[in-house]
């Protein structure tokens, strides 16, 4: 029956070789510029044009280049003979900016840019990581090497802060530099800027379909069963579990055979000691609350700076969920009680680094 | 047993006249009638081959005496429009979508022979919100966005097909959801959107677009005519676009509005008979809508050939859309201000 199938038209080659055709006209006219440049090499004096041009360098995304210039090591074999013209940095920069401009970049189906997360987001989020936190990772060889794999965390600190710290120490971590992608509440996605940063990072919500189709596809997924009860609570209740939800990610994992990582995060609870919380202001605002700290609201913006406290990432002992009969995601008995038992070694590991840990800001 | 006679509703539109104009050109059809309110463009008429035009109403009685008396027995409805491109009154539409669907199926249970119905539908059925897993199976609950919206038309439509499946088990069903339509001649809600030199977008939201080319959407419902493969389908390219991604390989300027702002912006936009934004439309925009195509891959054995860039790159050069914003020459001009020692083979003023 397929030859009564006249399916014509033209396929998607013409497309994509008219855009080769024209990125080589590109090439074309970049290469030569570059070499010309080095041959005829003049003081830059005499020449009226280039600096004309260097005063209108001073726009944005190409302001912060220059400054990475002397940080140069030619790598690609193009560029060998001109290091001190076109340095690494400069040409890695405008390759993106290329990329960028001209919408040649790949996105995932939950709206994943590898590219602007590696080369932007993180880099923004490591300065946290590093200089503000001083986060410390135990464990890195708990998580999977490749494969699905289900990492469940103790989630506090009135902002999802931790959520963005688990992703930096997974990443940096990690010797294949994995992504953690995270389940987020509904909420993160309806709010502007926040929702569209967290589908580029990778993340999104945290839904049945959602969680296995990321397991099954063998991410690196990492949930926060607590929720809303875990990240509000109040500084009193701080490294103290709240109830899991109902139990939803143990049975994606059962079902999907993945690993699970139990991660404990030390340090999160205490930078913005919530002590109480502005329930019609929360309500009026659309938030699950609206927190107090001992310096927000009263210093306003200066008060939603997070405490400068020392944190540790621990990632425990993997629980294998292969090993289970074939349908034991269906047995609530079995899903209920294997959630209780990740999360005791959660809290388990928790008191552990507590026991462990000098003081709440000490290194 | 293969189709015989075929009846195309639907045909002035986009997708139905050029289904008529490949069904006509096929000669192992002994018939193939067409029928809309209006006739199809004079391209279409004029490559109809052996297809045959009915002016006819699927709203009417008549739909009943035409499909019995010309014994069809193979019923593709294309009639239904998700997303109509230009400004469209409401209620016509919602007429045609909904009581055109009841008459054609009440039509097609009477009558003993129609042995086969594909259905158009869209990915619209499922809706796009915060809520939403972010990308859509073929048993994902069907959610349209406002009750009064083209979506909820599809999801009513739907259910009288499942009602005919029910009644009639002896009736092959197809139906396909198609995602947003792009293609260098098609004019659907998407083509035209990006065809504004100003693209308003939602501030602070990237939504994900999934596209699927005009010549994959008509090779679908083509094979589905030709072949016996019952179920409910998504179509999808491959891959995915950032809404951003998209405007800026079409060149165009963004022009990210608040939420709050956007229904006003696409009242002006009706109102100036460039495009129609309906809520639906504006919560795709807002949230996008991404679904999985597997289905179709696996079971109805039809492999998209264009990927959503793809498609997306052929419809920008098929229209010959002029780039507002250049980003291959902006970007060649940061890179000669970047790197102002390259530029020394320009002459001294």
């Amino acid at each position: 029956m397929v030859d009564r199938n006249p399916v014509s038209g033209p396929g998607p080659t013409r497309a994509t070789s008219v855009k080769h055709v024209r990125d080589e006209v590109h090439e074309a006219q970049v290469i030569p510029l570059r070499s010309a440049g080095s041959q005829r090499r003049r003081p830059a004096a005499d020449v009226v044009a280039p600096r004309r041009d260097a005063a209108v360098v001073d726009m944005p995304g190409s302001a912060g280049v220059p400054g990475q210039r002397p940080s140069s090591e030619p790598t690609s074999g193009l560029d060998a003979g001109h290091e001190d013209l076109v340095p690494d940095a400069v040409a890695k920069a405008l390759e993106f900016l290329r990329g960028r401009l001209t919408g040649e970049y790949d996105v995932d189906e939950f709206g994943f840019d590898p590219e602007l997360t590696d080369t932007v987001l993180l880099p923004a989020l490591r300065v946290l990581f590093e200089k503000w936190f001083r986060v410390e990772v135990h464990g890195a060889e708990n998580l999977p090497i490749g494969g699905g794999g289900l990492v469940v965390c103790n989630h506090s600190g009135t902002i999802p802060l931790d959520a963005l710290m688990t992703m930096v120490a997974v990443h940096d971590s990690h010797p294949k530099q994995r992504h953690l992608r995270l389940l987020g509440a509904d909420l993160v996605f309806r709010l502007p800027f926040v929702g569209m940063f967290a589908r580029r990072t990778g993340h999104t919500l945290a839904c049945h379909p959602d969680a296995e189709r990321l397991l099954r596809g063998g991410e690196l997924v990492g949930v926060f069963p607590e929720g809303y009860k875990g990240i509000g609570k109040p500084f009193s209740a701080r490294y103290k579990l709240q109830r899991f939800g109902r139990g939803g990610f143990i049975s994606a994992a059962l079902r999907t055979g993945v690993p699970i990582i139990p991660c404990a995060i030390i340090g999160a609870e205490e930078i913005y000691p919530k002590l109480g919380d502005i329930k019609p202001l929360a309500r009026l605002l659309g938030l699950p609350y609206f927190p107090v700290t001992p310096f927000f609201p009263l210093l306003g913006p200066l008060g939603a700076v997070p405490l400068p406290t020392k944190w540790h990432i621990e990632f425990g002992e993997p629980v294998r969920t292969d090993v289970e009969e074939g349908d034991a995601w269906d047995d609530p008995m079995h899903v209920l009680s294997l959630t209780d038992r990740v999360r005791e070694s959660m809290q388990q590991l928790l008191y552990e680094r507590l026991a462990q840990r000098g003081g709440v800001f000490r290194d | 047993m293969p189709s015989n006679i075929v009846l195309v509703t639907g045909v002035s539109g986009e997708l139905g006249g050029k289904l008529l104009a490949r069904l006509g050109n096929n000669p192992d059809f002994e018939r193939v009638i067409g029928v809309d309110t209006s006739p199809p463009p004079k391209r279409v008429i004029a490559r109809m081959g052996n297809a045959e035009f009915v002016r006819a109403d699927i709203r009417n009685p008549l739909i009943a005496k035409i499909i019995s008396s010309s014994k069809v027995d193979t019923v593709v409805h294309a009639a239904t429009t998700a997303h109509p491109p230009g400004p469209a009154r409401r209620s016509p539409v919602k007429e045609m979508n909904v009581m055109g669907t009841m008459r054609l199926l009440a039509a097609c249970q009477r009558s003993p022979l129609v042995r086969k119905l594909v259905v158009k539908s869209t990915a619209a059925v499922y809706g796009a919100g915060a809520r939403s897993p972010a990308v859509f199976t073929e048993d994902s609950p069907l959610m349209p966005v406002s009750p009064r919206g083209f979506a909820s038309d599809a999801v009513e439509m739907e259910g009288y097909v499942r009602g005919l499946q029910r009644r009639r088990p002896d009736i092959t069903v197809t139906v396909a959801r198609f995602t947003s339509m792009v293609g260098p001649e098609v004019d659907t809600v998407t083509t035209r959107y990006f065809a504004l030199p100003v693209v308003p977008t939602v501030l602070g939201y990237d939504a994900r677009m999934q596209l699927v080319h005009s010549s994959d959407a008509l090779s679908v419902l083509e094979l589905a005519t030709l072949r016996d493969r019952p179920g409910v389908f998504n179509v999808g390219g491959d891959g995915v676009l950032a809404l951003s991604q998209a405007v800026r390989m079409a060149g165009r300027v963004e022009l990210p509005v608040p939420m709050a702002a956007l229904p006003s912006v696409s009242r002006l936009l009706r109102g100036a008979k460039l495009v129609d934004f309906s809520y639906d439309q504006l919560k795709l925009l807002n949230f996008g809508r991404v679904v999985d195509a597997g289905l179709l891959k696996r079971e109805f054995g039809y492999t998209p050939r264009w990927s959503a860039r793809e498609a997306f790159e052929d419809y920008v050069q098929g229209r010959a859309l002029r780039p507002v914003i250049d980003g291959r020459s902006l970007s060649a001009l940061l890179r000669k201000l970047a790197l102002p020692t390259t530029n020394e083979h320009v002459p001294p003023q």
